[in-house]
């Protein structure tokens, strides 16, 4: 999996992310990389999932990990441009309703500031 | 087009793994293959895919505890128009009565513990049992006439 983190207006940190958040392949990888923007004191960040192509049980519990990490340390975890089957991945274990997930990268970045 | 095989064509596939989250790719490609023919949508076949990779990925890390000295026994059939991937890994064994349940609101926020949920949520029959020879079974079945790609034009 690659990560590449970028900064948007307001300070907003996007990681894009591509290939797969499996166990043993991009799950420890997505974790580090929140914890390095945490630990750099950033508070807003805005994962992009849309080159993101399977995630399993592992890949779905560090998001959550990272959820819980940003929002403990004050900030705000986001989703963007979440893949259909992720969509239903999130769906059934009803953590759907934890993320805020948007479509629109300015409209996600704009919410941060909201 | 080719035609739905079953395990009087071609036999069930048999193999031991290494404990080794690499070699669950490897799996899900034959698992893959064994479903050509089936006419399955890609979406069925990708849940399949990912309640076999949750399992596997059971049996490494909790079963087997990512010793590589330890083995996975995998076995897949299909018989019947019925899929089943039975998986044995050669650890201390769990009770799948204790598995929590990631739903309830205490658990929601947990990093773990959805794999099992997944597998019954994408599979028709999950069954567990401590194997004879010891470790822990799991037995994943699919009835392959569900899920099928929806013929265009009708």
């Amino acid at each position: 999996m690659k990560t590449t983190v970028r900064e948007a207006a307001g300070g907003v940190q996007i990681v894009d992310m591509k290939g797969k958040i499996t166990i043993g392949a991009g799950d420890v990888q997505l974790r580090e990389t929140i914890n390095h923007l945490v630990e750099a004191g950033k508070k807003n960040i805005l994962i992009n999932m849309q080159d993101v192509t399977t995630i399993d049980s592992s890949g779905i519990g560090e998001l959550v990990g990272c959820y819980t990490s940003v929002t403990n340390k004050g900030g705000k975890l986001k989703l963007l441009h979440l893949p259909p089957k992720i969509n239903d991945v999130l769906t059934v274990t009803q953590l759907i309703t934890v993320f805020d997930v948007y479509e629109s990268e300015s409209e996600a970045v704009g919410s941060f500031g909201a | 087009m080719s035609q739905p095989r079953s395990s009087s064509e071609t036999g069930p596939i048999r193999m031991s793994l290494s404990s080794r989250f690499e070699n669950i790719e490897m799996a899900q490609h034959l698992c893959s293959k064994l479903l050509e023919g089936w006419d399955l949508s890609e979406e069925t076949t990708h849940w399949i895919l990912m309640a076999l990779r949750e399992a596997l990925a059971n049996a490494i890390k909790h079963g087997n505890a990512q010793d590589i000295e330890k083995r996975v026994h995998l076995e897949m059939d299909v018989t019947d128009h019925h899929l089943r991937i039975r998986i044995q890994d050669e650890g201390p064994g769990f009770d799948p009565e204790r598995v929590v349940d990631p739903l309830a609101p205490e658990n929601r926020l947990k990093t773990s513990g959805r794999g099992i949920f997944y597998m019954k949520t994408f599979m028709d029959e999950v069954r567990f049992r401590r194997a004879d020879g010891g470790g822990m079974e799991i037995v994943l079945t699919k009835d392959l006439t569900q899920g099928k790609e929806k013929e265009e034009g009708t």
